[in-house]
């Protein structure tokens, strides 16, 4: 995205780092539970309330889940590393510092490719995956002088990860977003969940003019809890930044806060302070090893990852990339997508997919991939009551709506309600016959080189035969017809 | 290196400990001094020598992946400077923050 | 003075397994010592009725046959050990009144080998110091008083000073110690009494309030070396709570008090003759060889040729360690607050008030050490010759078996001697440092008195999880030594 402003034309430089909840029962270094909404302080230990003489002991689900989610992103996986104390008072930080890993991140470089809308895809660099722990949460809207501190997020799993500066436009930050949460959730590594803060997205943005390629003062816009937020608050940033330059001011490194009501950032005043986190090696952990036969056996049980799908997806069902990526999005849809498309037509199915049925299950709130309106297996027999010829497209529609209605079994459903598309030419003739028969002026019209109205004639056999005529047929047997 | 008043109060800052302006001078003098006292460690030939973070020669053990504590809030708040339990709802409290 | 409490543990034990008297009986005798000496100052907190409590249990399983190895012993628990319900403050303000919902490790497996608690010990604060004048419950006297100038009230050593103290005066049987630089042995050596460090990760960290933890170790402070050994057996073993626990077996470390040593090998560091070294101090050391050479050891002169850089290493990754360990002091969920104007406010408020100056002195050169620009300087520079100093040792035991030092350059000192340059004041810890920094054990017993009646220690620093060799060459020792003088009223 280029913006143009009053000196000439402008780039944004984005990179984004984005802090994702680890699927774990207990914390990273404690036993206290990760389930988000319980009473303030009830999943707490000693340990994550930092007090006097506890000490971390790692969890190992949660190494495994970062080198899982490392090689998701065909990135290095570094088989020792090392835990750091990240040093800073704040209010819901009971330890005084944070212990995340500095100098030796557990994964290393990486990949991910964004689908962008036209169908293509780019490339944008992970810079590196590190294990740390969560703060708790301080709350200010309580009490009129204090604010409150629950910290029964203090200590959990977070993955952060760190891309480089690849992005150029909100759109593409948007983009990286959707995919990273994608993989995320097909690696069952994190569930994604924006709201619920399970992944939190810290944007680093500036501006440069466009055909440089300096690296301009970066603010960093904390903690936004939407992709859409995400993306306007880069527009926004970016916006100022160039507002700045452009009346010959500077732009000040700081952290600045997203304002999602007023669509504006503005600086954090309790992070006015420099940091200087005085990162160290954290003396109650030794190195964490993870051995190359524990990262082969995670490679082992890899989900076949969205890009993999889509690809094959491509190749396999013929599908466009665009297609293929609505249907790779999430793990559910394309598994859905593939119960009905395995042994068929991909096409069809991708259209009944992405169109009635994505329909339905989008028009109320019941509907779940583990509660979905109609189930793959049905969908996909109703295809093949299509490609039989036992029902038209036309009627396979009002079949689909009578599967969602009582959960049916498509067959049974055209034999109960007679939908059954009549084949049988004979009766085609005889319905043929007596419009012709009602019809003497319309039919001479036709004769007469008015080819327009077969359409009307096809229509009205259709009407006359409850909509069960099979369309290839009546057509052909209508010009037959008019040829005698 | 000898610290003077800015360069202590910057750390006094860092180390959150108020220090008032007339320990400055004092405090500048002694940490200076501590300072001088460590600095011949500069004489030894350290290239190629490892940092040591630990003594121990082991990697780290991991815990299962299973919930052992937790559940206990009136402990953990047992011992809050504000008596929290009963009248602040399980909270701990601090002076507000505004961000 | 009762009988009962000149007893050493090892007596104590034998005679009640044997019925001669009970825990209830050996506990209300060294509650009455502690109370009648209360003017040490060793203890921040006595906890009699507890003691009485844990008492009468310990006799009620003696009679059902299930007498734990330290069962019905009366100990100290020096206040950097988290005590369940019991006040624990690290002889600091910041920490008045907070009492842990937990017990530490290794407090825990005393009480589960029977053992009685008869109070929390005095410290320095944090266990930062050398002489526990840095307290902020009060000083704690050394029992012992100088021939020349009885008047003088001489410190105990530290930061296991009340421990120290309490052990020497017979208000405790044994007690728990913790040695970042010589926190055990220093005291031990002051007060005429036997202190091991065990090797870094033989006792567990957890629930201790920790000072630096790459080199904080509890261990056991008692009247002799077979005290240590049992106390030691009790707290020792590995702990999944503490990452940096060793996952070793603990052996019968009492079994290992043979006496035999022949053919082993004793080293003699000659970094540790600096110029200067006190007359006193080289004769207790060249005693002490040779009783070992008459023993049947034979002593290898060594060297430990970055021993002089242990102690500003030392200086930079202990403060480093510290700053950090004490960030969680901070007036939001235990122990003071100081009330502010905002969070930062009432951080800087509460740490200024709740810290004592030594404390707040080693918090800032640990944040400056650490802070952007100087890390290479100081703390990475410092752990590169940390691990100089650790080849050292392991050289020097490819040839030999277990060094042998004096544990400090002096005798007790007077309370207002030497305490206002800290530089000059952490010179007491020059022997013991090496070691810590290295992780090894390091034993300090008493070996003799100087002129002045006060009495002089020798450390045994052993290979990696040896202790079995420093309690063996330290038992030979002892016998020698015969060190059999006490602090007056005792």
């Amino acid at each position: 995205m280029i913006i143009q402003g009053d000196t000439g034309d402008w780039e944004i430089v984005i990179g984004l780092e984005v802090h994702a909840q680890v699927i774990s029962n207990a914390k990273l270094f404690s036993g206290a539970a990760t389930a988000f909404g319980a009473e303030p302080n009830d999943q707490v230990s000693f340990v994550d309330a930092g007090f006097p003489g506890m000490l971390p002991v790692i969890n190992e689900k949660c190494v495994e889940q970062a080198v899982r989610t490392g090689l998701g992103l065909k990135a290095q996986i570094n088989l020792t590393s090392v835990f750091a104390r990240k040093n800073y008072f704040y209010a819901d930080l009971p330890q005084g510092y944070q212990i995340s890993q500095y100098d030796m991140p557990i994964v290393g470089e990486g990949t991910l490719l964004i689908d962008l809308p036209d169908g293509s895809t780019r490339a944008i660099g992970i810079e590196r995956l590190h294990l740390e722990q969560d703060a708790g949460k301080s709350i200010h809207d309580m009490h009129p002088s204090k604010s409150y501190i629950d910290l029964n997020r203090s200590g959990v799993a977070l993955m952060e990860i760190v891309s480089k500066p690849d992005m150029r436009s909100p759109e593409e930050a948007g983009a990286y977003l959707t995919k990273l949460r994608t993989i995320l959730r097909y690696l069952e590594t994190c569930d994604g969940n924006m709201q619920e803060g399970s992944m939190r997205c810290d944007a680093n943005v500036s501006v440069r003019p466009v055909g440089s390629t300096e690296l301009r003062t970066r603010c960093e816009i904390k903690n936004v809890n939407s992709i859409r937020f995400v993306q306007q608050a880069i527009e926004f940033e970016a916006r100022r930044h160039i507002d700045v330059y452009e009346n010959g001011g500077e732009i000040k490194q700081e952290t600045r806060l997203f304002d999602s009501v007023k669509g504006e950032t503005r600086s954090m005043r309790s992070k006015e302070h420099a940091h200087d986190y005085r990162y160290f090696p954290d003396p109650d952990l030794l190195p964490l090893v993870v051995s190359q036969d524990l990262v082969d056996s995670i490679q082992a049980t890899l989900p076949e990852l969205p890009d993999e799908k889509k690809a094959r997806f491509m190749a396999e069902y013929g599908l466009n990339a665009y297609d293929a990526g609505v249907m790779v999005a999430e793990k559910d849809s394309a598994e859905f997508f593939e119960g009905v498309a395995k042994g068929r037509d991909g096409k069809t199915a991708a259209n009944w997919v992405m169109g009635d049925f994505f329909a339905t299950m989008n028009s109320d709130a019941k509907y779940t991939w583990t509660n979905p309106p109609v189930t793959a297996e049905n969908l996909g027999k109703m295809i093949d009551l299509i490609k039989d010829g036992t029902i038209s497209t036309r009627l396979a529609k009002d079949v689909f709506i009578f599967m969602v209605e009582s959960g049916k079994d498509p067959a049974t459903i055209v034999e109960e309600k007679g939908l059954k598309q009549v084949t049988d030419t004979g009766a085609i003739e005889k319905a043929i016959d007596e419009v012709f028969a009602a019809n003497p002026d319309k039919v001479a019209e036709v004769k007469g080189g008015k080819d327009k109205l077969m359409g009307w004639f096809v229509g009205q056999v259709m009407k006359a035969t409850q909509g069960k005529a099979n369309p290839g047929m009546l057509n052909e047997l209508i010009a037959k017809k008019f040829k005698e | 290196m000898s610290l003077d008043k800015a360069a202590v109060r910057a750390i006094a800052e860092l180390a959150r400990i108020e220090v008032r302006d007339e320990e400055l001078d004092h405090l500048a003098g002694e940490l200076s001094g501590i300072l001088h006292f460590v600095e011949q460690l500069a004489e030894v030939n350290t290239d190629g020598v490892q940092p040591m973070s630990s003594v121990a020669d082991l990697t780290l053990p991991m815990r299962k992946d299973v919930v052992t504590d937790g559940g206990q809030f009136a402990a953990v708040l047992a011992n809050a400077p504000d008596g929290v339990v009963e009248d602040q709802g399980g909270f701990f409290t601090v002076p507000k923050v505004v961000e | 003075m009762s009988e009962l409490t000149k007893l050493t543990i090892a007596q104590a034990r034998d005679k009640m397994a044997k019925g001669e008297f009970t825990a209830v009986e050996l506990t209300e005798a060294h509650i009455k010592a502690m109370e009648a000496k209360r003017n040490l100052g060793a203890y921040i907190v006595e906890t009699p009725d507890l003691a009485r409590e844990q008492a009468k249990a310990s006799d009620l399983r003696r009679q059902a046959g299930q007498a734990g190895a330290l069962e019905g012993i009366p100990l100290g628990i020096k206040d950097l050990f988290c005590t369940k319900g019991v006040q624990t403050t690290a002889a600091s303000h910041i920490l008045e009144g907070f009492k842990p919902q937990y017990e530490s490790t290794v407090s825990g497996k005393l009480l589960d080998a029977g053992s009685v608690m008869l109070g929390k010990l005095n410290l320095d604060e944090f266990a930062m110091g050398s002489s526990n004048m840095t307290s902020y419950f009060g000083k704690v006297t050394n029992p012992w008083k100088s021939k020349s100038d009885a008047a003088k009230q001489l410190v105990p050593g530290g930061s296991s000073g009340g421990s120290a103290a309490a052990v020497a005066a017979r208000i405790a049987m044994g007690a728990t110690g913790t040695d970042t630089g010589g926190s055990i042995r220093q005291p031990a050596a002051f007060c005429g009494i036997t202190g091991i460090k065990p090797t870094y990760g033989r006792c567990s960290r957890w629930g201790v309030v920790a000072f630096a933890s790459s080199l904080d170790q509890p261990g056991p402070m008692a009247r002799d070396v077979r005290d240590c050994a049992i106390m030691l057996g009790a707290m020792a073993g590995h702990d999944s709570k503490d990452s940096t626990s060793a996952p070793m077996a603990v052996p019968n470390f009492e079994a290992a008090l043979t006496g035999d040593i022949r053919g082993l090998k004793v080293g003699i560091p000659k970094e540790y003759r600096p110029d200067g070294l006190s007359d006193e101090i080289q004769q207790v050391w060249e005693q002490g060889i040779e009783w070992l050479k008459a023993a049947g050891a034979t002593p290898v002169e060594i060297t430990l040729p970055h021993t002089k850089y242990a102690l500003p290493t030392y200086y930079i990754v202990a403060p480093a360690e510290a700053s950090s360990n004490l960030a969680r002091y901070d007036g939001v969920r235990f122990g003071l607050r100081v009330e502010g104007s905002s969070l930062d406010d009432m951080y800087k408020k509460t740490r200024a008030a709740g810290f004592g100056p030594e404390v707040r002195r080693r918090i800032m050169i640990g944040t400056y050490v650490l802070s952007a620009g100087y890390y290479d300087a100081y703390y990475s520079k410092a752990q590169k010759v940390r691990r100089l100093i650790a080849d050292d040792f392991k050289k020097a035991f490819e040839t030999v078996d277990v060094i042998l030092t004096p544990t400090a350059p002096s005798a007790a000192f007077g309370m207002d001697e030497n305490t206002d340059d800290p530089v000059t004041m952490w010179l007491n810890d020059v022997f013991t440092i090496p070691t810590s920094l290295a992780g090894l054990p390091g034993l300090s017993l008493p070996a003799g008195l100087n002129a002045d009646g006060l009495p002089l220690g020798l450390q045994l620093i052993g290979r990696p999880f040896d202790e079995e060799t420093v309690f063996k060459v330290a038992g030979v020792m002892e016998s020698a030594a015969g060190f059999t003088a006490t602090p007056e009223g005792v």
